[in-house]
């Protein structure tokens, strides 16, 4: 109980830290929303679909995913800032429940999601986005790229504390999660890729989280399940399967890490 | 009872190459402050991080409050307090905010949390400035904070790792006078520094430490005393140097050095006063007029000087022993530099 009260007042600083410097909050939400509308208006027009609705529909679960994604990089830049500036030895210090403050900074990350999936909502809404499925199967949705968010912010609980420096973190992070992002089904179909990278693109967890999504939100995943592999003909068992493992993986080893941390 | 003990601990990084602890052994009796005293390098930082359940040592064993660091850790950290070489505090959030979650951290309540910031934001002087965030701190300001923050429950036990370093004159003025309000109060404290007059300053007791080892402990008038005792200096006009050196030495028994330069006469004396009262008759009756005269106990430095060989400044971080000869010329070349 302790433990969760512990990483509540760890996940308020967060947002006390947002309302100290709303910038933070401001441009966090305008890279996602900013995607959404080049990609609309810059590939939506060359892409050619067939879908009812047009580009713009299968768009939005891929931009959805991918900005869940680079929580992974907020994650660990954010950590690894503490690290550099001794932060983290003050609350090591502290008596406190010793994975306290790691979960509460997965929170954190968690809940800023929340307010940068719904702006962007709002967005693709206004660029024509409409989802067919209904309340229950789009809250649904929802709750699965938080839930995504919150376990790749795990993996970013590993690399912050893994970094030499939290400068290198950002730059690091950014290098895992673009290709990750854009070797998937989220922007064009994978069928286009050679045949080596199409199977990495339908095995990217990436790509089975935005088939997933694409289901939920009442759309055939035209871009993937091409080459016919288990994930992309199992979006939704597959995603969670997923997440599962990497919160099986990367809690254990993360709170590990941080018990050992050292300052850089 | 001792509240901190320090056993033989032995800690290595870069699989054995740099000891930065080497079998380094040290206590403080309950109530007292001690100093560790030490140049860059020299392991103070890596003694405090065990001490407060950072870092595991590779060997050796340690107690805190009478509480074993390495078996219970979770204990230790409910009775010390740390205040980090560098100021550890949420530099996005107000001086407010920062002491308000490390309040609720420490479990207070919401109300006892604010009321307890409030108290020591006013006991520090940072009431005017605790509405603003951190980055809008001086360093001296943000090193207040810092400590505030290590004070939130009244630890019994205190760690302070370099508090002034990067500090200017006044900051540290006002930085000792805190710490010497706060031992009044009869908490035991753990200070390192690399300073020798704040250890003076401060400490009950000092230990000396270079490489990871403790190289010399004991009150700062043990420690003088370890290294001699009193001189005499006269400082007088050129034309005087020559009389002035003849009584100088047939007061001390022993030849007078001389400081070109400054024109500073010195030899060692064991009767004090009586031997500087001796010297100014003696002037007076030559009809020499000193600008200056003086008994000088050792200062810290000479200490440290005596006991490694080298200044205290003169560290250099280094890993191979290579690298000594050179520091051994700079000081050669230093000695050289006052001579001339
Ligand atoms: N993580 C690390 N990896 C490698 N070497 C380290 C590490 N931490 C400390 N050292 C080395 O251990 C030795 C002691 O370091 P420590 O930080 O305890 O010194 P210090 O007395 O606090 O110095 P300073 O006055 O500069 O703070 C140094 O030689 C340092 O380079
Ligand atoms: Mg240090």
């Amino acid at each position: 109980m302790r433990a969760l009260t512990d990483a509540l007042i760890i996940t308020k600083r967060q947002l006390l830290q947002l309302a100290r410097v709303p910038e933070v909050l401001i441009f966090s939400t305008i890279q996602p929303v900013m995607f959404v509308l080049l990609f609309r208006y810059v590939f939506g027009g060359s892409i050619n679909t067939g879908q009812p609705g047009g580009y713009v529909q299968l768009l939005m679960p891929g931009i959805f995913v991918q900005t869940t994604a680079f929580t992974l990089a907020a994650t660990a830049s954010g950590l690894a800032e503490d690290m550099t500036k001794g932060l983290i030895d003050r609350f090591r210090s502290l008596p406190i429940s010793r994975s306290a403050l790691v979960f509460g900074r997965t929170l954190g990350d968690g809940l800023l999601n929340v307010v940068v999936l719904f702006v962007m909502g709002i967005a693709g809404f206004l660029v024509g986005w409409r989802p067919t499925s209904g309340p229950v199967k789009i809250g649904l949705a929802f709750i699965f790229l938080l839930a995504f968010g919150y376990a790749l912010s795990w993996v970013g609980i590993f690399a912050g504390l893994s970094a030499r420096d939290y400068r290198v973190v950002q730059n690091v992070s950014f290098l895992i999660t673009f290709p990750l992002t854009f070797l998937s089904n989220a922007f064009a179909p994978t069928t286009g890729m050679p045949r080596a990278l199409q199977y990495v693109a339908e095995w990217n967890p990436v790509s089975t989280m935005v088939a997933a999504c694409r289901e939920l939100f009442g759309l055939k995943n035209q871009f993937g399940a091409t080459a016919g592999s288990f994930p992309s003909e199992h979006p939704l068992p597959m995603s969670l399967i997923y997440m599962v493992l990497i919160l099986l993986v990367f809690v254990p080893l993360s709170v590990r890490k941080y018990t050992h941390a050292a300052k850089k | 009872m001792k509240a901190i003990i320090a056993d033989h601990l032995v800690k290595t990084y870069r699989h054995g190459e740099v000891r930065a602890l080497d079998n380094l052994s040290l206590d403080v009796a309950e109530g007292t402050v001690l100093s560790v005293l030490g140049p860059n390098g020299a392991g103070k930082t890596t003694v405090v991080r065990i001490l407060t359940t950072l870092l595991t040592p590779d060997s050796g064993s340690a107690s805190v409050g009478g509480i074993d660091v390495i078996k219970h850790p979770d204990k230790v950290r409910e009775i010390i307090g740390l205040s980090g070489q560098y100021a550890a505090v949420d530099e996005t959030l107000t001086g407010m905010d920062n002491l308000v979650m490390f309040g609720r951290l420490y479990h207070l309540g919401k109300k006892a949390a604010i009321l307890r910031a409030d108290e020591l934001l006013e006991r520090f002087s940072l009431t005017d400035s605790a509405r603003r965030p951190i980055k809008t701190y001086s360093g001296g300001m943000r090193r207040r904070l810092d400590l505030a923050a290590s004070l939130i429950v009244q630890p019994k036990v205190l760690f302070l790792d370099e508090p002034t370093t990067g500090l200017d004159p006044r900051g540290r003025q006002e930085m000792w006078g805190v710490i010497e309000e706060l031992v009044k109060g009869g908490v035991t404290l753990l200070l390192t520094t690399q300073y020798l007059d704040e250890a003076d300053q401060l400490a009950d007791d000092i230990a000396v430490i270079d490489h990871g080892k403790v190289i010399a402990r004991g009150t700062s008038d043990a420690l003088k005393t370890q290294v001699g005792g009193e001189r005499l200096e006269v400082v007088v006009d050129q034309q005087h140097v020559g009389a002035t050196m003849e009584i100088v030495s047939r007061v001390s028994g022993q030849k007078a050095s001389l400081d070109e330069g400054l024109r500073l006469i010195s030899a060692p004396v064991t009767t004090g006063a009586g031997a500087l009262i001796e010297v100014l008759r003696s002037l007076d009756t030559a009809g020499i007029h000193p600008l200056d005269v003086g008994l000088k106990r050792p200062s810290l430095d000479d200490v440290f000087m005596s006991l490694t060989g080298h200044a205290a400044e003169d560290e250099v971080k280094e890993l191979d022993t290579g690298k000594r000869s050179g520091r051994k010329s700079k000081k050669d070349k230093k000695v050289k530099g006052a001579k001339a």
